[in-house]
């Protein structure tokens, strides 16, 4: 659980975000252990993550499996409820529940192009549904559709509106999904690893459909994905989670080409890249933790090759390395400014159930709260 | 990645030599294989060839459809309803033991059932994508080492068994306690890795590997791969390793094999595959993956989607989406040809057909830079 | 299918696919043509069977019983006795079938084929209708608590878990007791026979919608602002249509098991009480067993209503496979059936792991010849 409020990772931005999570939380109760009465425990998929995306950008949300990015998209989409925290829309927050308002300004594309469509239905239905509930659409809806389809690229419309999904291909139907979303001219559009189960040479493809939607039409795309490479190439902004919570954020090819947070390093030493002189060498190893019983202090600090005796006990702050490029790590805050958590203040720490309202102050007792003040003034 | 930048590592040369010197372990000929049957039938694998060396990480690369999968199960005769092998033989040549006369070459097409089982597993191993799938999850995975020893190692007692268990686990960077645990309890790389070692357990000369670290986050499948390949080097075993990420064949294999709706493309060296391929298809597919560094520019990717095999195109599958396509293309399928000495091999009719090859397939070869002019200039 | 199509090529009119929309087809499939064709002839049966039956089944006819060689149990009463004139005794056998009788008489010389007309209309509508209503009632809770989840599902699936628990006979025959209006109306069975019978389905389809729910497209139905009750009729259900069939017609089979053993325990009315309750198999079987007919080989009475619960059950039965295969694309043959395979040479098995092998071996070719070789494809 990190200490501060993580308001100044988001990278400065020249409008006001679209859409905002602030200290977006979560977490799912299962049960744990073996045995004719098993416990539940809480496993916190999504802890204290802020994030924001601008008009006309694309921001990356780059993790593992398990780093809970699916379902930071997810609660940004309102089909999952935040358990702490909450999502603003134009800086104003939105009612709890899921506003059909909501659906016209949200959308958002699955990771699945088999399962993100209903087999049963044609392709024009669809597309349909979303105009025939929102009112969109004018008098033809027809030639609606057959815009849609023509701005994802499927051409000759005529060929796709009545088929089936089976009768297409991986690459078409997420175009069509793709296109679905875009029925209601949504202003920010969330994209759940749109391309990890395309073939590669499609991929290109719709990275690049994305990519003009950004351009021409101005979204604000969500771009979730496990793959470094590809987020570099699309977006404009790259923020790596690592179970649960946000570890670096930065412009993408700053990422790339200068990464912060060892979990960042270890990402793009183990990522294949054939270009590289010599084999890499991994640096650190093991798996992510278990979110039920998370390391205490940074999450990271069993792989980490550089952990200190801080990192094992108080999580790290935010810390501003770079132009809109912030790193949660300690390796970057001063020698003199680490000050681990006062033992009385982790008790009352341990005590809380850790759902803190989003803009919490920080414990009294430590130096985090002018750390932050003062990063916020470099920028 | 980059394009025409001259390579800047070292080519794995030395492996890569010895592996080609060294003995076929198993080799596919001609090999047909479809589903269903009659007028319905649907070619899934057409005519290949795949020579397997001793010690050799031999890469299969190819997309949904490639038949990639198909012609790796039912070389081993795993392929499920309604796959039916319609020509080919595969040629399994066990290791010659010492003093004694080598077993003989068997054609796993046409053995019998007591045949297959005994090169099954003990000789020939196999470890799928979802190792969920594959692991027995009702029992623990020590029980499933010790069915497997059961079956194969009649002569070893339940202690041994278990030793033997926990020393394969080892093996593969597990703790032997794991032997306990069911298969939903462990991490999707670890219950990879109990896959490989359950692939390793009789000392199998070959292993085919089906995507075995798709599934996977990137840090444990290169982790995986570290491990493997150590154990490659340690056991002497042959890997067939298939995937769909040509990037990660690079790295690792010493043979590329290409392969599109059914048919082979190209074979090459894996450095030479990936700077100076020879067919389109690969260097459209080379030019598939995003660069982590250098400038960020538009890419793109090859226009189209693999064909669906129940309606390939004419003649050669990938012309619709080829940029050199030609009229020949479009009429005649082309075959798998030897380019030139190095044993580099390209299914197009620019090689073979008197056309000039375009710049982009004429690169030279990493280890070839005498010849370079040979190979721009059509190869027979 | 059609290849693919981008702004960046266009590519020609695909071949129209003999796999079209998902229209209602009429089956192919062997199984489902033998159900539907054995329950047309019983529905025929029961809408015209009064109309069509010689007799009343109630008619006792005496006129009939003649004395000269009766087919009873091996005798043949030639004696004429107690001076009833015109050669006419009464017979207390059951005759055999005659041309007068196709199937015989009973005991009390009524007419089994008529009986059996007018049993075929009261027992299928009892069981379908129990059939129907089950289903409603299964559908009704099972998707409610599937797909509302929460209380609602634990209350829901609290009320389903009761009724499996409780013993369907026992409850059956408590409701026919007491019920009013069980022994005479067809109606009031069927409820009772529906009450007992739809909380199996409704897990199943619990179970179904439940992971329906979390597929992506009802997610993506969510996020575009679909309601609820639309959500479950139109995304959730359509893809239940296959279970709801498959357990409609269980239902169905397990409904003729119930209404027939309440019928054999006498509860479900009799034809000559008053009011008369209606005929049907369970009473015709009862009425065989009250008089021994089965010990004294009286076949032509018992064995009549047993084939028609058995040829009834049979179709529902084999109704239910074909659904499945349709289902399970995998149970489909794909042209690759045992008289398929048989013809082209090859063993066929079903079971896993021994792919077939078409003969003809290929001629062994040398590897980097560079000569075109023949085509690939079966024909070696």
């Amino acid at each position: 659980m990190s200490l501060t409020a993580q308001e100044a990772a988001v990278p400065p931005v020249s409008v006001a975000p679209v859409l905002e999570g602030r200290g977006l939380t979560k977490y799912f109760s299962v049960k744990h252990g073996r045995g004719i009465f098993p416990g539940t425990a809480r496993l916190f998929a999504v802890d204290d993550v802020t994030i924001a995306l601008a008009a006309g950008t694309v921001t990356a949300l780059v993790g593992e499996s398990g780093s809970g990015k699916t379902t930071v998209a997810r609660m940004l989409a309102k089909i999952i409820n935040p358990d702490g925290g909450v999502v603003l829309l134009d800086g104003k927050p939105v009612p709890h529940g899921r506003p059909r308002s909501y659906a016209r300004q949200v959308q958002m594309v699955f990771q699945d192009p088999f399962a993100s469509l209903n087999p049963i239905h044609r392709i024009s239905y669809n597309l349909v549904r979303p105009l025939t509930i929102h009112h969109l659409g004018g008098p033809d809806l027809n030639a609606a559709i057959e815009e849609l389809l023509r701005r994802v690229a499927l051409e000759p419309p005529q060929q796709f509106t009545r088929k089936f999904p089976h009768e297409l291909s991986g690459g078409q139907r997420q175009r069509v999904a793709i296109a679905r979303a875009l029925s209601v001219r949504p202003r920010v559009l969330l994209a759940d690893e749109p391309v990890s189960m395309l073939d590669v040479s499609i991929r290109l493809g719709i990275l690049n459909l994305l990519a003009d939607l950004r351009d021409r039409d101005h979204l604000a795309i969500l771009y979730v994905t496990h793959d470094i490479a590809s987020a570099r190439y699309l977006a404009d902004t790259i923020v790596v989670m690592y179970a649960g919570q946000v570890v670096e954020t930065a412009p993408s090819a700053r990422l790339t080409d200068h990464p912060a947070h060892p979990y960042t390093q270890l990402l793009l030493s183990a990522a294949p890249d054939p270009d590289r002189a010599e084999p890499p060498s991994l640096a650190g190893s093991g798996a992510p933790p278990s979110l039920i019983a998370p390391p205490s202090g940074c999450r990271f600090h069993p792989r980490c090759p550089h952990a200190m005796a801080i990192c094992s006990t108080t999580a790290p702050p935010s810390v501003t390395v770079g132009p809109g490029h912030a790193s949660n790590c300690w390796l970057h805050v001063e020698e003199s400014r680490r000050v681990p958590d006062n033992p009385d203040v982790m008790a009352a720490k341990a005590g809380s159930t850790s759902l803190r309202p989003p803009a919490a102050p920080p414990p009294i007792g430590t130096t985090q709260m002018r750390r932050t003040e003062e990063d916020r003034s470099m920028e | 990645m980059s394009e025409m930048s001259p390579p800047a590592r070292a080519p794995r040369t030395p492996t890569h030599s010895t592996a080609r010197q060294a003995d076929p372990v198993l080799e596919i000929r001609g090999l047909t294989v479809d589903y269903g049957f009659g007028t319905e039938a649907v070619h899934a694998v057409v005519d290949c060839d795949l020579v397997l060396r001793r010690g050799q990480v031999l890469g299969l690369a190819g997309e949904s459809g490639s038949g990639k999968s198909t012609l790796s199960m039912a070389a081993i005769r795993l392929l499920r309803s309604p796959g039916v092998i319609t020509g080919g033989e595969v040629l399994f040549h066990p290791r010659p033991v010492e003093g004694e006369s080598s077993d003989p070459t068997i054609d796993l097409l046409r053995a019998d059932e007591a045949e297959l089982r005994r090169v099954r597993w003990s000789e020939i191993s196999v470890v799928f994508q979802s190792a969920l799938n594959a692991l027995n999850p009702v029992i623990t995975i020590g029980a499933q080492f010790d069915d497997l020893l059961k079956v194969h190692r009649p002569h070893l007692s339940s202690t041994e068994r278990w030793d033997r268990g926990v020393e394969l686990l080892e093996m593969v960077g597990m703790t032997g306690e794991r032997l306990r645990s069911y298969s939903h309890e462990l991490s999707g790389g670890m219950r990879q890795r109990a896959m490989i070692a359950m692939a390793l357990a009789l000392e199998p000369q070959v292993m085919i590997l089906d995507e075995p670290t798709t599934a996977l986050d990137v840090v444990t499948q290169r982790e995986i791969l570290e491990e493997l390949m150590g154990l490659r080097d340690r056991l002497g075993f042959a890997a067939l390793f298939i995937t769909h990420d040509l990037s990660l064949l690079v790295e690792l294999a010493d043979e590329i094999v290409v392969m599109y709706a059914g048919r082979l493309m190209e074979r090459a060296p894996a450095a030479s595959l990936f700077r100076a391929p020879r067919v389109p298809y690969t260097y459209g597919l080379l030019h598939c993956f995003p660069p982590m560094h250098g400038e960020r520019k538009p890419m793109e990717g090859i226009p189209g989607s693999p064909p669906d095999l129940r309606a390939l195109p004419s003649g050669c599958s990938f012309h619709p989406r080829c940029p050199w396509a030609m009229e020949r293309c479009r009429k005649e399928t082309p075959v798998l040809t030897r380019l030139d000495a190095s044993g580099r091999e390209a299914a197009c009719w620019l090689h073979s057909g008197g056309a000039t090859v375009p710049a982009e397939l004429a690169l030279a070869d990493p280890g070839d830079r005498g010849s370079s002019a040979a190979t721009r200039r059509v190869a027979r | 299918m059609s290849t693919n199509v981008t702004t960046l090529l266009t590519s020609p009119e695909p071949a129209p696919t003999s796999r079209g929309s998902r229209a209602i087809r009429m089956p192919r499939s062997p199984k489902i043509i033998a159900g539907l064709v054995i329950l047309a002839v019983f529905a025929v049966l029961a809408i015209i069977g009064p109309a069509i039956s010689p007799y009343s089944p109630n008619e006792i006819n005496q006129n009939w019983v003649k004395i000269t060689c009766q087919q009873g149990p091996g005798l043949c009463i030639g004696e004429i006795k107690d001076g009833v004139p015109g050669g006419y005794v009464p017979l207390e056998v059951p005759l055999g079938p005659s041309a007068a009788h196709p199937l015989g008489t009973t005991l009390l010389g009524q007419d089994v084929w008529s009986q059996l007309l007018n049993s075929t209309r009261p027992t299928l509508v009892v069981a379908f209708l129990a059939g129907l209503v089950a289903t409603a009632l299964s559908i009704l809770i099972g998707v409610s608590a599937g797909y509302l989840g929460g209380s609602a599902d634990e209350g829901l699936s609290l009320l389903s878990n009761v009724f499996l628990a409780i013993p369907g006979l026992p409850l059956l025959i408590v409701l026919a007791s007491y019920v009013p209006g069980a022994d005479t109306s067809v109606i009031v069975i069927g409820l009772i026979v529906a009450l007992t019978g739809w909380a199996y389905g409704s897990r199943v389809l619990r179970a179904q919608t439940l992971s329906l729910r979390n597929r992506d497209f009802v997610e993506a139905a969510r996020v575009s602002g679909e309601g609820r009750l639309r959500i479950i009729l139109a995304e959730v259900m359509p893809n239940l249509l296959p279970i709801i069939a498959s357990s409609f017609l269980f239902t169905t089979l397990y409904a003729i098991g119930a209404y027939v053993s309440l019928a054999f325990l006498g509860l479900a009315g009799t034809p000559t009480s008053s009011p008369p309750g209606p005929w049907n198999w369970g009473i015709m079987l009862q009425q065989v067993f009250d008089n021994n007919a089965v010990n004294t080989g009286y076949w032509w009475w018992w064995l009549p209503p047993g084939i028609c619960i058995a040829l009834v059950g049979t179709s529902l039965a084999l109704l239910n496979f074909g659904i499945d295969e349709f289902i399970n694309p995998r149970l489909r043959a794909v042209g690759l059936t045992r008289k398929a395979a048989r013809k082209a040479g090859i063993s066929f098995r079903a079971t896993l792991g021994f792919t077939p092998v078409m003969g003809g071996r290929k001629a062994p070719v040398a590897p980097a010849s560079g000569s075109d070789d023949g085509r690939g494809g079966s024909s070696r």
